[in-house]
Order: structure tokens, then sequence, then C-alpha cells
């Protein structure tokens, strides 16, 4: 399955808030957590992840600072910033609402609803889609 | 057999991805290494999957993306260097050359279209001499709606929005030139010639951000423009004045006087001109000439701070109370507008994400001396202007002291807020690129309502 471009760019920001407030990370490992989770289901060129963490910066939801990697290389962390928190509350209710409202309207149009969004009660897991 | 690539041949790969890399130019060193330290990363992963260094190279840089579209997206998450060093060029037309060849053509025929606007007047016997306020009221009519055609071409807008920017224009010709002014030395009709440039820089603001006008970003960029032509402007004004200087003065060695040229042809043509060719030279010289603007509000906000703590300390030693002019609120006025511009071309050359310094602390400290200052004026100003009575000068420049006064406050508020840590810098961009249409709500205010208001005095 392939997801649209506009809706892996939408969720890219709760997608990467929500991996953040698990503990600080680096790109790479971000997307790899975001393949885990999505079972491949939600494939980011690797590349446009950094802009959207830059972004992320300048709002002031996360920061960043470099450190020395166990390999000895320089490598950029970031950390979830208190306001990177309320956003990520408030960007799980807007999604819960949106899958709500689909949930209610797919469960009435088809029997058995597909059983496509399921997402989990603790908050990083419930803001992505758990693919097969 | 070929040899086995080895960690030499999977370094010198990434060495010249990584020179590739820089090679574009919204993507800086920093960008680079984290970009780097991505591909390592990946490619150990895949090493240890079991692929060969070459392959494991490969998969990496395909997974990484197009480069080219990764650097626009940097491009638009980091416009700020994009204005640095640009890079404005349409993705799709590589052959840069004749564009720039193109656009050079365009400005100059534009330059000299607006020139001829400027005499144009003259043929129907509206000469500049005897109809004055005609040209006072309609400078910015000979000019700006040729810059606004030039931003229009540059940036292919759509008819919507050219439909748009031709009415508007429309409009501020037919007020400017529809209410029956009394005398030459109607009060009304200069607020009118002051104000009118105002609203149209603005009308020319949404040509030049076309569709990011509705962007910070996008406003943000025409401030730092409207900064840079700003500066250009002056510097070919110097040159303009040193170049007919001059040309008199050989002229008038062997006996012929060109004053009257002069005069009629080639201050008002050059004026207009000059413009076009400043908004071109903008366009296409930045990554020449570092940002301007920036490097001045570096000297000066210091100076100015300065000034005006010496002057609130000499306030409150003497206990002096400020002389009362009839018209010193518009040198206030002026006061504000230098703050403002202080303010806003340091902010726009800011690291947004750049931790406080001491030169932000130095930015507020002027802002609230100027605050202060003003404060007191205002304070002294509204205490007599019964007295004064409320000529249209007055009110136009009470109103606009409100509204710069409105801006600076806030604008303290959200700095403050960010020198403890309590908010981020982007809110003050935000908070002055929102401002923006206020000032243009004024100035189509002033235009528009002011003349009837005050019995066209």
């Amino acid at each position: 399955m392939e997801i649209s471009k506009d809706l892996i760019a939408a969720s890219s920001t709760p997608l990467v808030l929500a991996i953040l407030a698990e503990g600080d990370s680096y790109g790479y490992a971000i997307l790899k957590r975001v393949r885990e989770l999505s079972g491949g289901a939600l494939e980011w060129t690797d590349g446009m992840l950094y802009p959207v963490l830059h972004r992320l910066e300048r709002l002031g939801l996360i920061e960043a600072r470099w450190e020395v990697a166990e390999s000895g290389r320089r490598r950029k962390y970031y950390r979830i910033t208190p306001r990177g928190t309320a956003q990520l509350h408030e960007e799980r209710r807007q999604w819960q609402a949106v899958d709500a409202t689909l949930r209610k309207l797919w469960s009435v149009s088809f029997s058995p609803p597909p059983p496509l969004l399921r997402p989990d009660p603790p908050a990083p897991a419930g803001l992505c889609p758990q693919g097969a | 057999m070929p040899l086995a690539p080895d960690s030499s041949w999977l370094e010198e790969q990434i060495a010249r991805w990584r020179t590739y890399l820089l090679h574009r130019r919204t993507i800086d060193s920093t960008d680079a290494a984290e970009l780097e330290d991505h591909l390592r990363e990946q490619v150990s992963a895949l090493l240890e999957a079991g692929l060969a260094p070459d392959e494991a190279f490969l998969v990496a840089v395909k997974r990484m993306g197009d480069l080219d579209a990764v650097a626009r997206e940097f491009a638009r998450e980091h416009s700020d260097r994009l204005w640095k060093q640009l890079v404005f060029v349409p993705s799709a037309a590589p052959e840069g050359g004749s564009r720039a060849g193109k656009e050079a053509v365009a400005a100059l025929a534009l330059a000299v279209a607006a020139a001829m606007a400027v005499k144009l007047p003259a043929l129907f016997g509206l000469g500049l001499d005897s109809h004055s306020g005609f040209y006072l009221r309609n400078a910015s009519l000979f000019v700006l709606p040729f810059l606004a055609g030039y931003f229009a071409w540059k940036r292919s807008l759509p008819p919507r929005t050219l439909q748009t920017l031709g009415a508007l224009f429309v409009a501020a010709a037919v007020l400017a030139n529809l209410y029956p002014f009394q005398g030459p030395q109607s009060h009304t009709e200069i607020l009118v010639a002051i104000h009118l440039p105002i609203a149209l820089w603005l009308v020319v603001g949404v040509a030049y951000a076309g569709p990011r006008w509705r962007d910070p970003a996008g406003r943000m960029d025409f401030i730092r423009f409207s900064g840079e032509i700003f500066i250009y402007y002056v510097l070919i004004a110097l040159g303009g004045g040193v170049l007919t200087g001059f040309s008199v003065m050989i002229f008038e060695s062997i006996g012929l006087k060109i004053e009257p040229f002069v005069e009629e042809w080639l201050i008002p043509c050059g004026a207009a001109g000059a413009v076009l060719v400043a908004a071109w030279l903008v366009e296409a010289k930045q990554s020449v000439i570092e940002n301007m603007a920036p490097v001045l509000t570096r000297l000066f906000t210091p100076l100015f701070a300065a000034v005006l703590l010496v002057f609130l300390g000499t306030l409150a030693w003497t206990g002096r109370g400020l002389e009362i002019q009839r018209d010193v609120l518009i040198g206030f006025d002026l006061l504000l507008v230098v703050v403002l511009g202080l303010l806003l071309y340091s902010a726009s050359a800011r690291d947004p994400k750049a931790p406080p310094g001491w030169f932000d602390t130095l930015q507020v400290v002027l802002v609230l001396s100027a605050l202060a200052v003003d404060a007191v004026a205002l304070w002294a100003i509204v205490g007599r202007i019964s007295e004064f009575g409320f000529t249209p000068n007055r009110v136009a420049a009470l109103g606009e002291n409100l509204i710069l006064l409105g801006n600076l406050s806030w604008s303290a508020v959200l700095y403050l807020r960010f020198l403890v840590g309590r908010g981020p810098f982007w809110a003050l961009e935000a908070w002055q690129t929102r401002y923006l249409p206020v000032y243009g709500a004024w100035a189509v205010f002033v235009v528009g309502v002011f003349p009837p208001l005050f019995g066209y005095r």
C-alpha cells in the first residue's frame, strides 16, 4: 500500500514529534522508527526528513544539538521542547477527530470495516497507522 | 577480475557526494554534515546486511532522494539563505544565461516606459511647474504600475491576480484625481501625495510575493526587498547627482546652459526609471553585495539606542518639559519609523534558531527607549491638541504614531518573551509581517477619507 504524498506531508509533524516524545533521536533513527512502526507503508524519502526537522526547530517545537556519536562522527540530535509537547497533544486531538469521523462513516458503509487504522492508546503509536 | 571496492573507495565516493551536495547553495555545511551522517549510517547498515560497498553506496544515495528536490525543500525552509545566495531560477529552466539577459531587457524597457510616463502629461499641457499638484499626487502612479508589471511578468502571475492589481492601480488613479482639492497649498492634497505611495507599495508587494503573499516568509522577503531597493535607489540617486553636476559643469565651460534640460527631462525621467533599475539590481545582484540593510542596522542600532538613552536620562535629570512645537509629532513618527526599520532589518537577517545574544538585548533596549521617548512626546501633545486644533496633518501624524506605537509595543513584548526563553523568535517576524496590511489600510483611509472629511483644504 502506498500512502499519498499529501498524507505523508501532513502526518510528518505528529510522527516526528511523537517519536521525539519517546526520547531524543536523530534523523536516521527517526526514519528507521517510522519504517518499523508503519511496516513499510510510510515510505519517506530520506533527504526530505531534514527540511521537516529544520522547520520544527525554527518553530521552536524541537531543539537540536551536535554530539559525538559512538562511531566518532558528529551527529545532530533533536529533542522535543515543552512547546512541541503541547503541539503534539493538539495534533493528536485533531488526528483522533479525523480518525473517529472516518471510522464512523466506514463502519456504516462497509461491514465489516477494513482494519486500516487501529490506533493504540499510548501517545506515539496512536498517531501512525499500524500496517500489516 | 575487477578489484573489490574497499573503504577508501567508499570514502572517496562519499567525499564526492558531499561536494556535489554543497554545490546546492541552499544547503550549508552543517546541513551537509547532517545528511552525510545519515548517508554513512545507511551505508553501514546495508554493509552489515551483506551488500558490497558499491551496492550499499548506490542504494543509500538512492534512498536519500533526488538531490534537486531535497535542495528545493531546503530552499523553502531556509528562504533567508535563498535571499543571500539567489537560486530563484525556476527549476525547469536550466538555461539561466538567456533568462538573466531577458530580465535585463525587460527591466530596462519598463524603466524607459516609466520615464516616458512621467513626460506623457506634458503632451496634454500639464507642465511640471504649472501643475505641480498633479505631479505630486500622481508621482507613484507613474512608476509603481511598471514595477508591479515587472514582477507580474517575472513571477508569471495568474490572470486573476493581474486583474486585481490593475483594478487597484486604476482605483488609486481615480481617487487621486477625482477630489477637488482647494488651492495649491491644500494640506489634504499633500497627505494624499504622501500616503498613496505607501498604499501602492503594498500592491507592489502583492505582485512581488505573488502566491507567497499570504505566507510570512513571502512577506518577509518583500520587506527585505524594500530595504534593499531603498539602499540601491539612494546609491543610484547619489551617482545620478554626481553625473548631473559634472554634465552641467562641462557644458557650461563651452557656454551651453543645460539646466532646463536637466530639470525638465533628466531628473524626473531618471528618478522614475531608476526605481525599475534598482528593483532589477536587487533581484539580480543580491549575491554580489551581501544584504546591506542588516549591515547598516548592526551599525546604527547601538548608536540610536545610546542617543535615546542619553536623551531620556537628560530628560529625567534636568526635569525639562518637551518644547511642543506644532508639528513636532511628525518628527517623532519618523523616529519610530527608523527604530522599526532597525528592528525589522536586523530581524530579517537574523538566524531564527540562534539563541538570544547581546545584540537582541540591545534591540530591546532600543525599542523600549524609543517607546518611552514617544510616550513622553505623545503625552505632551495629546494634552495640547485641543489647543492646536485638529488639522488634517496633525490627525494623520497622530494616527501614524498610534499605529507605530502599537506595532513596537507588541514587538517589545514578543522580543522580551524571546529573551527570557518563553517564546520563539519567529513570533516577532510573524507579527511584523501580519502588521503590514495595517499600514496599507491606514494609508488608504488617509487617501480616501481625509480629503472629504477636511473639506479638501
